[in-house]
């Protein structure tokens, strides 16, 4: 499992580089000067220009600039964002609050999501079932904008329950109504995952050879079906951490919390090359980690996975 | 030279004001004064700013709100675009050249350090050296000794004595003390040029308002100003301080005075337009502004130039229904187009000649599209704008491009482009492929700045490279003026020749739309869209 463990985490720098010039590449290929497009409808001096694009190192070729951008990675230098802050201050801005709201969303949707489907599973064709699965499509039907802005209407404008948008030092109390709006649509997957498992797995011989045992429903529940039927769950949840990290830009927006999602986007638009690349460097590193959790993980889930030497 | 003399006696008149009040006003002068809680703090929205906060560099409008409130330049502007004088004692000319500054003694930066002559001239010349690369450079272009391509001192500016320093313009400007409360003309403490970077920071500044202490600004989140208690100027702050926050959305922000975390919000969401006035009755505004919209055809194109091009682009505008645009797509927060200013900016007129070519006409307009086809046929060729998709800007050219069908009966399009670079990009190397949007909001109220860096030939704003002699002689009449009347008429028969030519077709002002929470009053917007955060009171 170590070795595998070696070999997996290896296989992360050819996909750190590979990943990080692709951006660079695109980042580049954007259309439009960045530095003139700063200003909007009013140009400064033809003179600043030049020199800021040179202070970006915007008048090299390519290669030469991924070449130096990698190069200050490797010395713990990030480059500069077009308003002059270090992009590693960004960083340390966006992807605390990023990550909190993730967890959070994540937690609930975990939560929320296995025990919901559980008892749907369990109580197949009964009318909680018959409801989760109108109330889950109906989830994945709505766009989260929706979602977002309904919820945001409703508990923060009219009922008052909650903070409309999130302060600055963003207690985890203002987290939770964006979290609930983040975690909708995964939560929906979730339930109808873990109900199509358990209704399978509820027919499978170790299932029937646990109860002729005569072990107690329970027992044969929680260790048995439940335990078996989270493989594609937790598989699920492993790239959706990832997603919920980089892709809550929506939720982010609607709520205006200063995270990655919209860092990037903002980044994206202004072509701030060392902006994006950072950022996604990091994305990789953890949607990479996140899928070995998950790879090992299913051992522990699943006794009859072993891995390869 | 006439009107800040104006503003001189303005000054002379508030403080006599102020001395009677003092005077006898030992009882209860506070109520008078103000009501509301002279400590409390009023939340309002702003964007990041894009740069450090150093004046000569802060040329956007999210970094533009914080430094005029944290520093005062030699004068200020009130609600209506007036100058009022602030550091400045009096700003004298005999020949338009040739200027003298007059300082107010007792000034000082928050780190006590007196504001003198030096203040001003040292920020200037920082401002204006080439290598130090300010995105508002050009605004000293007019100084003598100012040089775009190498690093060159500002001769023109002299300092006399610690209260008095003089400025010779390369020609004579008339309206020249106009946009000294504009940003680029703030003065800097000398403990700025130790570390510019570090200053911008956390800037010191003798505005009515100061940073709220070290790490006040929390990037991307806010900034926290407190008032300045040394500040005796025009603008002495009734309330205790600002916090200026920033949102990624305006429709965040809406949400937020909806919700009770914001106090005053001074751009309303196009999603609101339709109900904001209803939700928030008196305590929202809609007033014109100082943004100017149109759009741009360029002359390298086939049929857009010479006469056939001027008939060509009195038939487009013609055949727009601004009215009907304004009120059905902006429910009313657009002001259709009458000149090439705005309402705000003094010497705005309705009554130019030659402004019926900006409304709607459709008969007229058939006939001039059809002499154009006599001069060379348009044929099969596509009428389109080219806009930045990324600014919502779809709505309205789609509308505008359907008036130009539906009237006209030719091939039009809407142009997209994914980014403003993009759409940039295209508009600078010449390579449009029809009209494209333009918009201008103006930096100080003056009509020379919506018309000189747009339409002049050779300006920084002129993509689209009109030239018109007669234009820019005009302008320079109007620059060299005696008097802001004469100068006043000769903005508006430029701006007449403009209307011949149409080199930008005016479409509409933008009007500010603000809404505020109950718990303030006394919000009034200035010329620039910005309330006049000190006049605020809460609680």
């Amino acid at each position: 499992m170590l070795w595998y463990t070696g070999r997996r985490v290896l296989q992360m720098i050819p996909v750190f580089f590979g990943a990080t010039f692709l951006i660079y590449f695109m980042v580049f290929s954007l259309p439009g000067d960045p530095i003139a497009a700063l200003y909007g409808d009013r140009p400064p001096a033809p003179g600043v220009i030049e020199q800021i694009r040179a202070q970006y190192n915007l008048d090299k070729p390519l290669l030469q600039q991924y070449l130096i951008y990698i190069g200050n990675f490797f010395q713990g230098d990030l480059g500069t964002t077009y308003s002059g802050r270090p992009v590693s201050d960004v960083m340390a801005g966006a992807f605390p609050i990023t990550f909190r709201l993730a967890m959070l969303a994540l937690v609930f949707e975990a939560f929320a999501g296995i025990l919901v489907g559980l008892v749907a599973g369990l109580r197949k064709g009964k009318w909680f079932d018959a409801s989760a699965l109108v109330v889950s499509l109906l989830l994945i039907s709505v766009p989260t904008f929706v979602l977002g802005f309904l919820f945001r209407l409703i508990f923060g404008v009219q009922l008052g329950w909650f903070r409309t948008t999130v302060s600055s030092e963003a207690p985890w109390g203002e987290l939770i109504l964006p979290a609930l709006v983040l975690a909708s649509v995964s939560f929906a997957y979730i339930v109808r995952l873990t109900r199509a498992s358990v209704a399978d797995n509820l027919n499978a011989d170790f299932v029937r050879t646990a109860t002729a045992k005569g072990l107690s429903r329970r027992r044969v529940v929680t260790v048995h079906v439940l335990r078996n039927s989270l493989v594609p769950v937790v598989t699920f949840l492993g790239v959706d951490l990832g997603s919920l990290m980089v892709g809550a830009i929506i939720t982010e927006g609607i709520f205006n919390i200063n995270g990655v999602g919209g860092t990037v986007y903002k980044a994206i638009v202004l072509g701030e090359s060392t902006t994006v690349v950072s950022f996604i460097a990091v994305m990789v590193v953890i949607f990479v980690l996140a899928n070995l959790l998950v790879d090992l993980l299913y051992a522990a889930l699943d006794p009859r996975i072993r891995y390869a030497k | 030279m006439k009107r800040s003399r104006m503003g001189l006696s303005a000054l002379a008149l508030i403080s006599v004001s102020a001395l009677a009040l003092s005077g006898c006003a030992t009882s209860n002068d506070e109520e008078a004064t103000s009501a509301g809680d002279a400590s409390a703090v009023v939340s309002t929205n702003g964007s990041e700013p894009q740069n450090p906060l150093i004046p000569t560099n802060t040329t956007e409008t999210g970094g533009g709100k914080i430094a005029t409130s944290i520093f005062a330049g030699l004068v200020s502007y009130n609600a209506d675009g007036e100058i009022e004088n602030e550091v400045a004692k009096s700003i004298e000319s005999d020949d338009a050249t040739n200027w003298t500054v007059t300082l107010e003694e007792g000034w000082t930066f928050t780190n006590d350090e007196p504001v003198t002559a030096s203040s001003f001239v040292d920020a200037w010349n920082y401002g204006a050296l080439f290598s130090n690369a300010q995105s508002a450079s050009y605004f000293f272009d007019d100084i003598v000794g100012f040089d775009y391509e190498v690093d060159s001192e500002l001769t023109g500016l002299k300092v006399v004595d610690d209260t008095t320093f003089t400025v010779e313009l390369a020609s004579p400007e008339a309206d020249w003390p106009l946009r000294l409360g504009y940003t680029a003309f703030m003065p800097l403490p000398s403990a700025a040029y130790d570390d510019m970077a570090a200053f911008g920071e956390n800037p010191i500044g003798n505005g009515p308002y100061m940073l709220d202490g070290e790490g006040a600004w929390v990037h991307e989140e806010k900034i926290s100003l407190v008032t300045n208690p040394g500040y005796e100027g025009v603008r002495k702050p009734v309330n205790g301080g600002l916090e200026i926050k920033f949102y990624s959305t305006q429709d965040a922000a809406y949400a937020d005075v909806q919700g009770g975390n914001l106090d005053v919000l001074d751009a309303v969401p196009d999603s609101a337009f339709e109900t904001y006035e209803a939700e928030f009755g008196e305590r929202s505004v809609n007033q014109a502004a100082a943004i100017f919209q149109g759009f741009n055809m360029p002359y390298y194109l086939e049929h857009w130039s010479g006469e056939e091009g001027k008939l060509r682009r009195a038939a487009i505008s013609m055949s727009i229904n601004r009215e009907e645009i304004t009120d059905v797509i902006f429910q009313g927060t657009r002001t259709p187009a009458t000149d090439f200013t705005s309402p705000v900016i003094d010497g705005y007129s309705d009554q130019l000649e030659g402004a019926e070519v900006l409304e709607y006409n459709p008969e007229e307009a058939v006939k001039l599209w059809a002499k154009a086809d006599a001069i060379a046929p348009f044929g099969d060729s596509t009428f389109d704008i080219a806009y930045n998709s990324d600014g919502g800007h779809q709505a309205w050219v789609d509308a505008v491009i359907n008036s130009v069908v539906n009237t006209l009966g030719i091939s039009a399009t809407g142009k997209p482009y994914p980014t403003f670079a993009a759409a940039l990009e295209d508009r600078s190397n010449d390579a449009l492929t029809g009209g494209t949007r333009a918009g201008w909001q103006g930096d100080y109220p003056s009509m020379y700045n919506f018309l000189a860096p747009l339409y002049q030939t050779g300006a920084g704003s002129n993509y689209e490279d009109y030239s018109s002699e007669e234009f820019d002689g005009l302008l320079k009449e109007g620059a060299a003026a005696e008097t802001v009347e004469d100068a006043t008429a000769k903005y508006q028969a430029a701006q007449e020749v403009l209307l011949k030519d149409l080199p930008s077709i005016p479409l509409w002002y933008s009007n500010v739309n603000g809404v505020w929470a109950d718990t303030v009053s006394d919000v009034v917007f200035g010329w620039d869209s910005v309330p006049l955060y000190y006049q605020i009171t809460k609680g």
